[in-house]
């Protein structure tokens, strides 16, 4: 007996240990970033901070370029992945025989084991070039190249998470949608997915946060330009994004200088960012939760 | 008595596990016919069948054929959303759609294309007078319908399938894990809803069985017993498996 209380009891301490030092590596990590990043907003005045123009050699640090550029890029790869993930979800789940089921599960989750730099070089070789020539444009190396390149990381993780909220229906909904004399698209749109709705909106946020901070395949496809995405071609022009400026220039700063603390002060915004769009879609989750609504 | 279902040497297979064999009985219109057996008698089965839910299920086998008004209704010219708008059905466990109250209710007439809200107002009201919830909730037909009670959520149901006045209503076990308040309210509005509907009842139990049926069906393990009106049955059944079942001496 005493002898399984102690055991009982170093058990229970070791998950202590290891939970709390996790908790305490994030931490640092984030005081690490607080530390060298904050003397930013103090060694550059906020108007040159976000500013449009991001040249470092001459003392320009405009990261409006770079935050609108995560941005388009980011909304380009959601545009495509959000209504081809839920459809491809739905089909695995709603609509495909079993056998097809059983085949198309495994294959999806492999995809989202491919290492970015083998997508990055993919877009690079194969993507940007028919990108260029579909659009007569002079480079394809552009926000729209980028964000097919993310919308397909994000894809795997969207369809499978979504596939999941759907599996997690009760038959039940659906037996009952049938016997109200829908057919099964009307079940499937109109009962299913609705019930499945936080689901898919969880499935939309964990693709979107592999998006925005993925670094290297964006790096290889968006050519890297920091110019400001305002105009309507922007899309179709190439792009910086701030983990690929991050990721570029961080090598070659001079520790301890303004330009070096600058680059950790673009990591501060990306996770002010990242924070704020999760609060914002949580948010969103749970209205329609406390709403209901069937449509 | 006029027939309004009638089922013709029906055998029905989930693969190799045989569902229904040889079943043929008739279902008679403004009557409650209860089907009533152990588990896994075939029940739900069988109520599926009528109103073509298992058709989406992979590798059934299916032979026999069942009449509603003395047409096939798995001959290849059945409109299969038509008919189960004519033969509605209620599920064991109760479970509103997510949505309010009355989106619950105008859910199926929507889908039948109804849009005039005024219209749809009088159905709403009228299902759930018909079901007996009317008065709890009127004051609250935009709440959310996952708030009602079990005994509510199972006349919510009721009103959702009457919304389409269906011809027949299927119910299986519909009040099974209910309080016998709310049971007995089911039952009353069941009494009142077969002067207009055709009724199959799949009953949570033989006491439910014998309060309710005008006619009654034993099964056992896929196969019919025996089927006659439900006074007869109960108080003097032909078969012996039905008379100690209904003793309680198995099952
Ligand atoms: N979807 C299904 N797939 C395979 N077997 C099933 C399925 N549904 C029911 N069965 C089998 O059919 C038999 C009859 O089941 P059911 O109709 O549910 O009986 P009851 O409603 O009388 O309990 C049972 O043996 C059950 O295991
Ligand atoms: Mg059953």
């Amino acid at each position: 007996m005493r002898s399984k209380h102690w055991i009982e009891f170093a058990i229970e301490s070791l998950i202590r240990v290891l939970g709390l030092s996790s908790i305490g590596f994030v931490l640092l990590i984030f005081l690490f970033l607080l530390k060298e990043g904050l003397p930013a907003f103090f060694e550059v005045a906020p108007e040159n901070l976000f500013g449009v123009r991001w040249y470092p050699t001459f003392g320009l640090f405009g990261t409006l370029p770079l935050i609108l550029g995560s941005l388009l890029v980011t909304a380009t790869a959601i545009a495509i992945a959000l209504p081809l993930g839920v459809a491809t979800a739905v089909f695995v789940r709603e609509v495909a025989p079993g056998w097809a089921r059983e085949v198309l599960k495994p294959m999806i989750e492999v995809l989202a084991g491919i290492p970015s730099v083998v997508l990055g070089f993919f877009g690079m070789t194969v993507l940007a070039p028919l990108v260029r020539v579909t659009l007569n444009a002079p480079t394809g190396l552009t926000a729209f190249t980028g964000g097919l390149i993310l919308a397909y990381m994000a894809l795997p993780t969207i369809i499978s998470v979504a596939e999941d909220a759907l599996d997690a229906v009760p038959k039940s909904y659906r037996d009952a949608g049938l016997a109200m004399g829908a057919t099964q698209w009307q079940t499937i749109w109109r009962v299913v997915v609705p019930a499945a709705r936080s689901g898919i909106l969880t499935a939309v946020m964990l693709g979107m946060g592999r998006a925005i901070g993925e670094t290297m395949a964006v790096m290889m496809v968006t050519g890297n330009a920091a110019r400001m995405p305002t105009t309507l071609d922007s899309l179709f022009r190439p792009v910086r994004t701030m983990t690929a400026t991050i990721a570029a220039e961080m090598g070659e700063v001079a520790r301890g200088s303004t330009h070096y603390h600058v680059l950790f002060g673009i990591g501060i915004l990306l996770f002010v960012i990242t924070f704020l769009l999760n609060l914002v879609a949580a948010g969103a989750i749970f209205k329609k939760r406390r709403r209901g609504g069937l449509r | 008595m006029d027939v309004k279902i009638r089922i013709e040497d029906l055998t029905y297979a989930y693969g190799d596990k045989v569902a229904l064999r040889d079943v043929t009985m008739d279902i008679p219109a403004n009557a409650i016919t209860v089907v009533f057996g152990p588990a896994g008698g075939g029940k739900t089965t069988l109520l599926r069948l009528i109103n073509r839910l298992n058709d989406l299920i992979e590798g059934t086998r299916m032979s026999g054929r069942i009449l509603l008004d003395g047409k096939d209704i798995y001959a290849p010219a059945t409109d299969v959303i038509d008919l189960r708008r004519r033969v509605g059905m209620v599920f064991a466990l109760p479970l509103p759609l997510p949505g309010t109250i009355r989106e619950n209710v105008e859910y199926g007439p929507r889908l039948a294309g109804v849009r005039d809200p005024v219209r749809l107002e009088e159905i709403v009201v009228r299902s759930l007078k018909q079901a007996a919830l009317w008065d709890e909730v009127k004051d609250r037909l935009d709440t959310p319908a996952s708030a009602l009670s079990g005994g509510q959520q199972q006349r919510l149901c009721l009103a959702r399938s009457l919304a389409l006045e269906p011809e027949v209503l299927l119910l299986d076990e519909p009040t099974s894990g209910l309080d016998p308040i709310s049971t007995g309210r089911i039952e009353e509005t069941l009494f009142e809803l077969k002067q207009r509907y055709t009724i199959v009842l799949v009953p949570h139990s033989i006491q439910q069985a014998a309060r309710v049926a005008d006619y009654a069906a034993f099964f056992l393990m896929g196969e019919l017993v025996e089927w006659q009106p439900g006074d007869m049955l109960f108080t003097n059944p032909r078969d012996q498996r039905t008379e100690d079942y209904i003793t309680g001496r198995f099952g």
